[in-house]
């Protein structure tokens, strides 16, 4: 069970490796998003740091909805999905994987390169490790909520428009935790109890949503 | 057991029986909806902060206790759709989501038409109503998904699911959303978590809700009835329904 | 007790409805080791859909499968140990190579297969030579190839293949023929559908779709 969870792991960031320019356009994407900020408002330092936690953090959003498509639609296409569902392995355990590799291709890049971001948005050093916790914690949670939303859309011709309007809700409570701590930070209060919510969130997402995961792929290979 | 609920869930049994229903709804909803109007709006006191214009809570309290109600009954039975397979709750949580909708929609106009007077303008970002907000998302995007799923059955327990998830969410959205206002707002007036309200005002109140909620029962048996009849357009029970015609 | 019957697979009245149209309904048969089951019937008749349900992917609108008196639905892992299914998609990744394709496959069924059988089922389907050339550049009948040394490989007693003359040439046909052959005589099972005439000699079950 472990074996085919490290395989499919495996198998998904391989995949990802070979075809790199996908790969870094969610990247691109969420410092192209950021950098128009600045441009449209009279970008003084005051401003700009009032603004980083919520911008940054809707950028953040906006780049993994993007993002997951690539979760389950190639494999839903080329029929590799149905072979996952017929596989001894029980699915929510290669759900976790799939799941554990879209992260680690968008979240961890976005967590990476969040403090350059932070520093276009003149965040303060101390902000800058607050904003690293809260993404760290913060997009693990969008991957698997994301899972949920894309299993359920994947058969649907263009839904991405429909994924969106399913996803971002969901997002909210993540956004608000998540961009209250780095504006807490800038105040230079304690941002305890936001991390420890994201991070609460973060064990029942990781708890709950494999599990509607299994069963919406379930649905959706119903047809 | 199991065999009675087949026969109560039977589309054409329900159907039938609907039909002896409905007036029972129907006309008290109508009653009491007109008389808790009446004492709302002529019999109940005005209120020593607000005027006359606090009166509007008659229809915004009970369509916001709605409009989670509602979003409540379609997850539950879309659950009961999803696990035992039963049609008719598929048809009952499909026929929910627009009067839900409907409901979340009276409940952000009346609280923004309340909002000018008490605030001075129509949209102040607060928790209630920013809660109201996502809510219609929520309706939004399950009516949206069962729309885009050609396959009848596979769009029922696809959008089932994601009532589902979304009433798992719903307690958190709403708590980050109190505590986000909390924050950011400061002290805004909160409307109805005064320490006690006066029973003429809560009389009425409580009766607008009751006929809401008897209004709402008539609507989803309406609509129901009609998804009903078309979801089995092809089958044999509807065909000679349409042929005594 | 000893079993009574030797039967692999056995459906108990299938009922399937696509769009509201009923593809069939009341469809029993029973399949034991060793037996061969053709599923006819003309386009839109369902047999994909019978694959589906067959293989659990499908919900049937009511009746069930069981294997080995077990209802698949509640034993995916037994079933899926000993069951292969390949349906009309190819399963294969544009950017990984054939030998990381067929790993790829086994691996999600947990199996370890050594090197050396690897090499010689991919020359049997005539992929020798091939191993490290990527998804894309196969054409689509040598992406078949691929699944039927997939097939080979998959210790599996139950083959459920869904239109597998698809997409093969003349030599492509006889290998799939004879793969079916020696599978049925070494006790396993074979459910496929096929618009192509498939001529095997030896006795086979047929269910036609268009009688349910």
């Amino acid at each position: 069970m472990l074996k085919a969870f490290y395989y499919l792991l495996l198998r998904d960031m391989r995949l990802a490796l070979r075809s790199r320019h996908e790969l870094a356009n969610p990247l691109i994407f969420f410092v192209l998003v950021v950098t128009l900020f600045p441009l449209a408002v009279m970008p003084t330092p005051e401003r700009l740091q009032e603004m980083a936690p919520g911008v940054i953090w809707v950028a953040a959003l906006l780049s993994v909805l993007l993002s997951l498509d690539r979760l389950f639609k190639q494999d839903y296409e080329d029929g590799s999905l149905d072979q996952l569902m017929l596989s001894p392995n029980p699915l929510v355990v290669l759900v976790l994987a799939k799941v554990g590799a879209h992260w680690l291709l968008t979240g961890l890049p976005l967590v990476i390169i969040a403090p350059l971001l932070g520093v276009f948005m003149q965040l303060s050093s101390e902000s800058l490790s607050v904003l690293i916790w809260s993404l760290l914690l913060g997009t693990p949670v969008l991957s698997l909520i994301g899972a949920i939303g894309v299993s359920l859309t994947v058969a649907v011709n263009r839904g991405g428009v429909l994924l969106s309007l399913i996803v971002l809700p969901l997002y909210i409570p993540v956004l608000i935790f998540g961009a209250n701590a780095i504006d807490v930070a800038n105040d230079g209060m304690s941002v305890r109890g936001q991390l420890y919510f994201l991070g609460a969130v973060l064990a029942l997402a990781l708890s709950l949503a494999p599990l509607a995961t299994a069963v919406a792929l379930r649905i959706t290979a119903s047809r | 057991m199991w065999a009675w609920i087949q026969k109560f869930s039977s589309p054409k049994y329900f159907y039938d029986m609907s039909a002896k229903l409905i007036p029972w709804f129907a006309i008290p909803a109508l009653v009491i909806g007109v008389y808790g109007l009446y004492l709302g709006f002529f019999v109940a006191p005005t209120d020593y902060q607000q005027g006359e214009s606090y009166r509007i809570i008659f229809i915004h309290v009970p369509a916001a206790w709605m409009s989670l109600f509602i979003y409540m009954v379609m997850a539950i039975s879309a659950g009961i759709g999803l696990i035992w397979q039963i049609r008719l709750a598929d048809v009952i949580a499909a026929s929910s989501a627009p009067i839900g909708a409907s409901f979340t929609f009276v409940a952000l106009v009346t609280g923004s038409l309340w909002g000018k007077p008490m605030w001075g303008t129509y949209w102040v970002w607060d928790a209630r109503l920013t809660s109201e907000l996502i809510l219609l998302f929520l309706y939004f995007g399950y009516m949206a998904l069962q729309a885009s799923i050609e396959d009848q059955r596979m769009a029922d327990k696809a959008s089932g699911l994601l009532a589902i998830v979304g009433v798992v969410n719903i307690p958190i959205i709403h708590y980050s959303v109190e505590w986000w206002n909390t924050l950011h707002q400061g002290a805004t007036v909160t409307k109805l978590d005064k320490p006690s309200i006066h029973i003429d005002m809560l009389i009425p109140l409580l009766l607008m809700a009751l006929a809401f909620k008897l209004f709402y029962a008539t609507m989803v048996l309406v609509r129901a009835r009609n998804e009903a009849l078309y979801r089995d357009r092809n089958r044999r029970w509807v065909r000679e329904l349409v042929e005594k015609l | 007790m000893p079993d009574p019957t030797p039967s692999l697979l056995t459906t108990d009245k299938l009922e399937c409805t696509r769009d509201d149209r009923l593809l069939f309904s009341e469809l029993s048969f029973q399949l034991n080791a060793g037996e061969v089951l053709q599923i006819e019937g003309p386009n839109g008749s369902g047999k994909t859909s019978l694959l589906r349900i067959l293989s659990g992917l499908r919900r049937a609108d009511s009746g069930s499968v069981k294997w080995q008196h077990k209802d698949i639905l509640h034993a995916r892992d037994d079933y899926y140990a000993n069951m292969v299914y390949i349906g009309h998609l190819p399963c294969i990744k544009n950017d990984l190579t054939t030998l990381e394709n067929i790993r790829v496959l086994l691996d999600t069924r947990s199996q370890a297969v050594a090197a050396d059988q690897v090499e010689l089922a991919l020359s049997r389907v005539g992929l020798a030579g091939f191993e490290d050339v990527t998804g894309k550049a196969l054409s689509s009948g040598q992406r078949r190839r691929v699944l039927l040394a997939f097939l080979l490989l998959a210790d599996a007693l139950l083959w459920i293949l869904d239109e597998p003359l698809t997409a093969l040439d003349v030599k492509g046909v006889d290998l799939m023929e004879s793969m079916i052959l020696e599978h049925r005589d070494n006790g396993g099972s074979v459910i496929f559908t096929t618009h192509h005439g498939m001529r095997l000699p030896c006795e086979m079950k047929t269910v036609d779709l268009s009688r349910c």
